[in-house]
């Protein structure tokens, strides 16, 4: 009992540090996926005097993806109340050229500054529609939401980090009386501080296998998944083994790191 | 006869700078028996330290085993400490190991294979008949069966050198005589070189031995 309790409090610290990292990693992925999303239904919209070929176009900025022209038809219809077809014809050609242009991801707004410069050097290009306003908007409340998670888990790695380095400082008073007197027999440091550094090792397995179950449960979640849907993303909440390798990484690394500072900071007393 | 301890013009000092030891000079012959006396205070506790360099020379020269102690590296430190056998007043016993493994504790350091470490210690609870009481734990004996499992470990691993602070302070004449024996039979049987600090020289014991005395920081041998 005594010593479930031993490692309990330091499985959970762990535990949460992972779990903070987890959830960072969902929401980053989140969106990348948003973005990717947003990317595919946004376009740009440019007026021409002339025609432009994909390639002249394609060659203002290496953003623009693709470019299509939006045909006059619809702008023509609503005026075609007696108009005769030869005027209707010169109508066509007098008409300016709308083009679309998808682009290769979503824009920070500093690239739609610079593709709408890029785009006006071209002397034919008379007006751009970049949607900014809406544009703005989305992309700065993305950048909001990631900020707010990045400085929460931020806030809970370091407040476990500290839990943690409590702990092992209360288990340095626990060995330190068996590590003094190895040192007496002439063990090496390493020796002396090997049960520590086994129980951080272990704990670190433990809250990694914890966090493996939680988010395995959490990727199959039918409720999380269909929020996930509902705003048409797809993401990979947890890859079983990809994850798992990092998260088990971080907190083998963590507790190695602080049983070290543990040790090194241990005084010998006779 | 080589010497195992070699100390020249040695000062030993505390932290606070307080002189315990003041530049004495002494030597202890491999294979001997050897006392040293001195009323509480005196400093033969801390030149038991500096010997086995938990207190460093602050001026002179101390060499134990061949290695100086002033400036020693922590490897040579625990290298020289794997040559040691030391037994302590207050036992200083892990609580959490069971007596069997409090017995290993230098045989494991010293990297002994694992059969020859279960004979040592079965053979060693023979000696201080402790062989009943191999599982239990340091708290459930007495001080006297305490300090007979100290000195089976200072025993384990064949040591070139045990030092004994006080070892049968607050023991009953049993325990105490057990250890003497023990004492004895390391010096006479393995030519072990034992050094005591004590503040009283058995009576009977079977050995020839050198008495050094420590008094207002400086030492003597006594004839």
């Amino acid at each position: 009992m005594k010593s479930i309790r031993n490692h309990l409090s330091l499985v959970i610290a762990l535990l949460s540090i992972l779990f903070s990292m987890q959830i960072f990693i969902i929401v980053d992925r989140s969106i990348d996926a948003y973005k990717e999303n947003l990317a595919n239904n946004y376009a740009v919209v440019i007026v021409s005097q002339k025609r432009l070929s994909d390639e002249v176009v394609l060659g203002i900025n290496k953003l623009i993806a693709s470019s299509g022209e939006l045909t006059a038809d619809s702008v023509i219809e609503r005026l075609n109340s007696g108009m005769d077809k030869k005027n209707i014809e010169f109508l066509k050609l007098t008409l300016p050229k709308f083009y679309k242009l998808k682009l290769d991801h979503y824009p920070t707004p500093q690239e739609v500054i610079t593709l709408k410069k890029d785009l006006l050097k071209n002397s034919s290009i008379t007006k751009i529609e970049d949607f900014s306003h809406n544009h703005d908007t989305t992309y700065k409340l993305l950048l909001l939401f990631k900020g707010v998670v990045s400085v929460f888990a931020l806030s809970i790695f370091v407040v476990t980090t500290l839990l943690i380095f409590k702990e092992l400082r209360i288990w340095q008073f626990k060995h330190s009386e068996r590590m003094s007197i190895m040192g007496l027999f002439g063990a090496p440091v390493w020796l002396r501080s090997a049960v520590l550094f086994r129980l951080s090792i272990v704990d670190a397995f433990i809250a990694s296998i914890f966090a493996f179950g939680l988010f395995s449960y959490i990727a199959t979640n039918a409720w999380i998944l269909k929020q996930f849907e509902s705003i048409d993303i797809s993401v990979v909440i947890f890859n079983p083994i990809d994850d798992f390798v990092l998260l088990l990484g971080v907190a083998i690394s963590l507790s190695i790191l602080l049983a070290s500072f543990i040790v090194l900071g241990h005084k010998e007393e006779v | 006869m080589d010497k195992v301890i070699m100390a020249q013009n040695l000062t030993l000092a505390y932290s606070n700078n307080e002189t315990i030891i003041n530049q004495i000079n002494f030597s202890v012959d491999s294979g001997s028996f050897v006392f040293i006396t001195g009323a509480s205070g005196s400093g033969k506790s801390t030149l038991l330290k500096s010997i086995f360099g938990a207190l460093k020379p602050k001026q002179g020269s101390l060499i134990v085993g061949g290695v100086e102690l002033k400036g020693v590296s922590s490897s040579k430190l625990n290298f020289l400490r794997r040559h040691i056998g030391i037994v302590f007043q207050d036992y200083k016993l892990v609580k959490e190991w069971s007596i069997e493994k409090n017995i290993m504790l230098p045989l494991i350091i010293n990297g002994y294979d694992k059969s020859v470490t279960q004979n040592q210690v079965e053979t060693l609870l023979k000696h201080v008949r402790l062989k009943h009481q191999a599982g239990k734990y340091p708290l459930e004996l007495s001080g006297g069966e305490q300090q007979r499992v100290a000195m089976a470990r200072a025993l384990a691993h064949n040591p070139i050198l045990i030092l004994a602070d006080e070892p049968t302070g607050n023991l009953d004449d049993y325990s105490s005589q057990l250890i003497w024996n023990l004492l004895e039979g390391a010096n006479s049987q393995l030519k072990t070189t034992v050094i005591v600090v004590t503040h009283h020289i058995p009576e009977s014991l079977g050995v020839e031995y050198k008495h050094f005395h420590i008094e207002y920081g400086s030492i003597h041998e006594v004839n």
